[in-house]
């Protein structure tokens, strides 16, 4: 039942391209463990860092929009991995001790 | 993702059609598949990608899955999951703006144009025929839910036979259990054994002790969210008829 979630984060990055506005798309494409959205949410990113949907609850979705702005940058898609929070990474870590798999692409 | 891409999975999804689009993930090229159409122009699918988009169709899960050019990720888009609600009654009003939050695409069946009216239901479809005509035309299948709301065997129970005859994935039938035991016993003379009728659930939802009709929608709607998420034990799949029933009557026992 994401039919919602997935038209409105797909729409809105049809209308942010529809305004000239650069967009990136991340999307879950694998869990492990309790991460807290399912594989298929979606995350849209504008180069001015507004975004809508969501791939973790929270989590870790001011890392995927700084790697959504390297990717409309560049053009190069990206595979992010984020696993359980440890010291030295804790801004991108998941609290709830899953990991997830994110994939990044610019919409051409 | 290109950006007719874009346009064609937004265009085709109003259409209602169910799409899965694959995705390399090491190149990011992308194929948008129509799992279930007959016709389509995906002879160059690396061998098996069409069966597991089927497979990820059917069982309205995205997933990742090895083909001959590395890890490719299946998206899945399917048309929204159907409620059918049989009865414009009171309850009903409640009921169908929290089922479309949950992302429900609500139908009100109810011949009574007194009962199913725009004014009593901004925004819902609203079909005026016998319950009998109107679920045949709307083709239940195993993506969507009915409920009956009516109270009335001439409304409910044609309903009820034909949501029994398909492969609906959750039955509801409000009435208390005395209602509900002499709604079963006419149903088993229409030749359904024990084991279909265990698909009816009622009386409806789960026991929340609700009393207003606001709090009875919660409840029959929590029923459907956990007839829809437990599935089977795997958790792979929508559930088939069959083992729906034996989850059904181990409940209820």
């Amino acid at each position: 039942m994401t039919a919602l979630n997935h038209e409105h984060v797909l729409q809105q990055a049809a209308n942010w391209k529809n305004q000239g506005k650069a967009v990136a798309l991340a999307t879950v494409v694998s869990t492990w463990g309790s991460s807290p959205r399912p594989a298929g949410s979606q995350l849209a990113v504008n180069e001015d860092s507004a975004f809508v949907g969501s791939v973790s609850g929270g989590c870790v979705e001011s890392a995927v929009v700084q790697e959504a702005l390297a990717v409309i940058d560049d053009g190069k898609p990206r595979l992010l991995d984020f696993g359980v929070t440890n010291e030295s990474a804790w801004e991108v870590g998941l609290a709830c001790g899953g990991k997830i798999r994110v994939f990044v692409e610019r919409v051409e | 993702m290109r950006r007719k891409l874009l346009e064609t999975l937004l265009a085709d999804g109003r259409a209602k059609r169910s799409m899965v689009l694959a995705t390399v993930l090491a190149s990011g090229e992308q194929t948008l598949i129509y799992p279930w159409d007959k016709r389509g122009e995906q002879d160059d699918l690396p061998p098996g990608l069409l069966e597991a988009a089927r497979t990820a169709s059917r069982n309205d899960r995205s997933t990742t899955v090895e083909t001959t050019r590395g890890e490719v990720f299946l998206r899945v888009f399917n048309p929204p999951l159907r409620l059918i609600v049989v009865g414009a009654v009171h309850i009903a009003q409640s009921l169908c703006p929290i089922a479309a939050m949950l992302g429900f695409d609500v139908t009100v069946v109810d011949p009574r144009t007194a009962f199913a009216s725009v004014e009593r239901f901004p925004g819902v479809n609203l079909v005026t025929e016998w319950p009998d005509q109107a679920l045949d035309f709307l083709a239940l299948d195993r993506r969507t839910a009915v409920v009956t709301l009516t109270h009335d065997p001439k409304l409910d129970e044609p309903a009820l036979v034909r949501a029994l005859a398909s492969e609906v994935f959750y039955i509801g039938a409000l009435g208390s259990k005395r209602t509900q035991a002499s709604r079963l016993s006419r149903l088993r003379e229409q030749g359904f054994d024990d084991r279909a009728l265990a698909r009816i659930r009622g009386p409806i939802g789960l026991d929340i002790a609700a009393q207003s009709t606001a709090e009875i929608a919660v409840s029959i709607t929590a029923e459907l969210v956990q007839t829809l998420r437990r599935r089977t034990p795997s958790g792979q799949s929508l559930p088939d008829p069959a083992s729906m029933q034996a989850t059904g009557s181990g409940r209820d026992a």
